[in-house]
């Protein structure tokens, strides 16, 4: 494989330190101690601190963040600015400064990029990569025992935005949160993307007092000023009305009412750079699937579906995802989980009330506990070949959170 | 523990979730659930209601349950337990009270939340100030026999350490974890019941579900229900700190 050149203006501390990167990254790959996505960013960070920052030099850049759907969004993004040109992304959802170092080096020269932001270091990639635009998606409660409460993230992220004054903010005015956090920004332009998840807006951000809400996504506060935003772009049956009120068909190969939303910011993000909608529409309808997620696999007589679901809103949007299909749950609970199932209680898993359910995973007694109060009956399996055995053959659904959903990636051969 | 029932027979159990609003933060909902689940099993009927913290707490229910939260929301809840007095009626009728985390916290006669000390409602003999560290992960501990109880096991992720006085009893006695102060965790005082045991610590251990349903209904004992489940979770996470 031959290495793209590093951009000839880049001071030569950046040049060696990004030709190190991708050395390293594509010795990760070959040893096959990963996929080589981190471990190059984090060496070039150590010979070039500012690396980041010299390699986004130049590149005109979007980053797309928020609890759920941002390695989704990402891709969908980086398929409608490819449009203009070619784009830099970290597609793996390796998410962390060490993975958009890893991802702009490895891209070599490219007018755009787009780069998923882990939502705790929205504020240090924002001052590296010097963005033209910010895609806020939503936020909700994950992996609690170490990540920041809701209220601390949305607080996060205004003050990270009120630095950055000349930023376009793209962000999803049905969440209060996400609409809080960029209400006083100069230049937003909001997207109504939904949010089925309600438990962490409880209250008003600005003032503690309730937050009303009626019908589909309209909120308002019951203390203060704060209500949702009007939304330049809109969710109609299918289609994504743009500003100009054109209503468009969006064809998607990605499943759930989840994922239109996700291609409305994805249009949204696209048109900031100045990309017509009916052109980024058909590279949106080629996204397949996106590191595996959604990914359909054909194992012998059983047609197998992937869906990753980290969190409780995550599982909510999964449901819907889901066709009425023997399914498969798995849980863990290691390092990238989270160590604590408690959200398990935060989900009402009365959806699969009436489909054959089957358990699995290291923390699947959590899930039984979790179920059998939920009066959904079960099956527990103690691995993934025991789960095909059990269903007829046929379509078997599969909803995993990270690291059981990696166990059951690498038994399909690391379906992409 | 008098026998004496508390509640008409004839009528449903009711169980108030407080203050969900604020004070929810960690699948706390789940122990209002297995409660109304546990109680059902046994063909006692249950009424389940949540009440906001800008709605009066009704003072004629037989269990209250209190979560876990931020500082903010946490203070909010104690503020306005106090001023309202719905609960202290409650308890001083021996309504049972379950209580986690933060909402233990605000139990007792004082904790600190956003650096400053915030009074709480006095309904445990205890007071909470800060740790030099965050507590996270698994909690085990020798439940006070008088109890009669098998091992607590639970999560726990709190900030605050807990001094009881002589009016509470220690709920446990820690075997893995911090609990209170490395030495005692939980407390309980009369029907008032409180863990650092987060979010459904009722999940990983019925038995105290069941003594909250013992405790609220008069009944000494309770039928046997199948509890593969719940053991099996119990047996594992045990194991896995051993």
């Amino acid at each position: 494989m031959t290495a793209p050149s590093p951009n000839p203006s880049l001071p030569l501390r950046t040049k060696i330190a990004a030709t190190v990167s991708r050395g390293v990254g594509a010795l990760s790959r070959a040893t096959g101690r990963g996929d080589g996505s981190v471990i190059g960013g984090r060496i070039g960070l150590m010979i070039d601190p500012h690396l980041l920052a010299n390699l986004a030099a130049g590149r005109r850049i979007a980053l797309v963040s928020g609890t759920n759907g941002k390695t989704t969004t990402t891709r969908l993004t980086a398929a409608a600015i490819g449009v203009l040109g070619k784009v830099a992304t970290n597609s793996f959802g390796a998410n962390l400064p060490t993975g958009h170092t890893s991802a702009l080096a490895k891209a070599g020269h490219t007018p755009y990029a787009v780069l998923e932001v882990d939502e705790h270091y929205l504020p240090q990639v924002l001052a590296a990569t010097r963005p033209e635009v910010v895609a806020l998606l939503n936020l909700s409660r994950d992996q609690l025992d170490r990540a920041k409460e809701v209220a601390m993230m949305a607080q996060l992220w205004r003050d990270a935005l009120a630095a950055h004054p000349t930023v376009h903010v793209i962000a999803n005015a049905d969440d209060p949160m996400v609409a809080w956090a960029a209400y006083r920004c100069p230049h937003v332009t909001w997207v109504g993307a939904r949010q089925r998840w309600h438990e962490d807006s409880w209250v008003c951000p600005e003032c503690g007092a309730h937050l009303e809400r009626s019908g589909d996504s309209d909120w308002h506060c019951s203390g203060c000023a704060l209500r949702r935003p009007q939304p330049q772009w809109t969710l109609k049956d299918g289609h994504v009305v743009d500003p100009s009120g054109v209503a468009h068909a969006v064809t998607l190969q990605l499943p759930g009412s989840i994922n239109l939303a996700n291609a409305a910011t994805a249009l949204a993000v696209g048109a900031a750079f100045g990309v017509p909608v009916v052109d980024a529409l058909p590279r949106l309808a080629q996204v397949k699937s996106v590191a595996g997620r959604y990914a359909t696999v054909v194992r012998g007589d059983h047609t197998i579906r992937l869906l990753l679901a980290k969190n409780p809103a995550g599982w909510l949007e999964a449901f819907d995802m889901a066709e009425d299909a023997p399914t498969l749950l798995a849980i863990n609970a290691r390092d990238p989980d989270g160590l604590d199932t408690s959200w398990l209680f935060d989900v009402d898993f009365s959806p699969l009330r009436g489909r054959h359910v089957l358990i699995t995973g290291d923390r699947a007694y959590d899930l039984a506990v979790r179920l059998e109060v939920n009066d959904v009956p079960f099956r527990h399996v103690r691995r993934f070949r025991d789960a095909l055995a059990a269903v007829p053959p046929g379509r078997l659904e599969v909803i995993a959170n990270y690291t059981a959903f990696q166990d059951i990636r690498a038994e399909l051969d690391r379906v992409n | 523990m008098s026998t004496e029932l508390r509640r008409r027979p004839d009528s449903a159990l009711r169980v108030v979730w407080l203050y969900p609003d604020l004070l929810s933060t960690y699948g706390d909902r789940g122990n209002v659930l297995i409660l109304a689940h546990r109680a059902r099993r046994r063909g006692i009927a249950v009424e389940t209601l949540e009440v906001r913290s800008d709605e009066p707490v009704p003072d004629s229910a037989d269990i209250y349950l209190i979560g876990g939260g931020e500082d903010g929301p946490q203070a909010l809840a104690a503020q306005r337990l106090i001023a309202d007095g719905g609960l202290h009626r409650a308890v001083a009728r021996r309504a049972v009270v379950f209580a986690v985390c933060a909402g233990y916290q605000l139990l007792g006669t004082s904790f600190v939340a956003k650096g400053a000390k915030c009074s709480g409602l006095d309904l445990l003999d205890a007071h909470s100030d800060r740790g030099d560290s965050r507590a996270v992960g698994e909690l085990v501990g020798e439940v006070d026999p008088r109890l009669g109880l098998p091992p607590l096991t639970g999560f726990e992720n709190h900030g605050g350490r807990t001094h009881l006085g002589p009016g509470a009893a220690p709920l446990a006695r820690v075997m893995v974890g911090v609990g209170n102060d490395g030495v005692t965790e939980g407390a309980w005082q009369g029907t008032v019941l409180g863990t650092y045991a987060h979010g459904p610590a009722l999940a990983r251990n019925p038995a105290i579900a069941d003594l909250l349903l013992r405790w609220a209904t008069g009944l000494e004992t309770l039928p046997e229900i199948d509890d593969q489940w719940p053991d099996r979770l119990r047996a594992e996470r045990l194991a896995a700190v051993r």
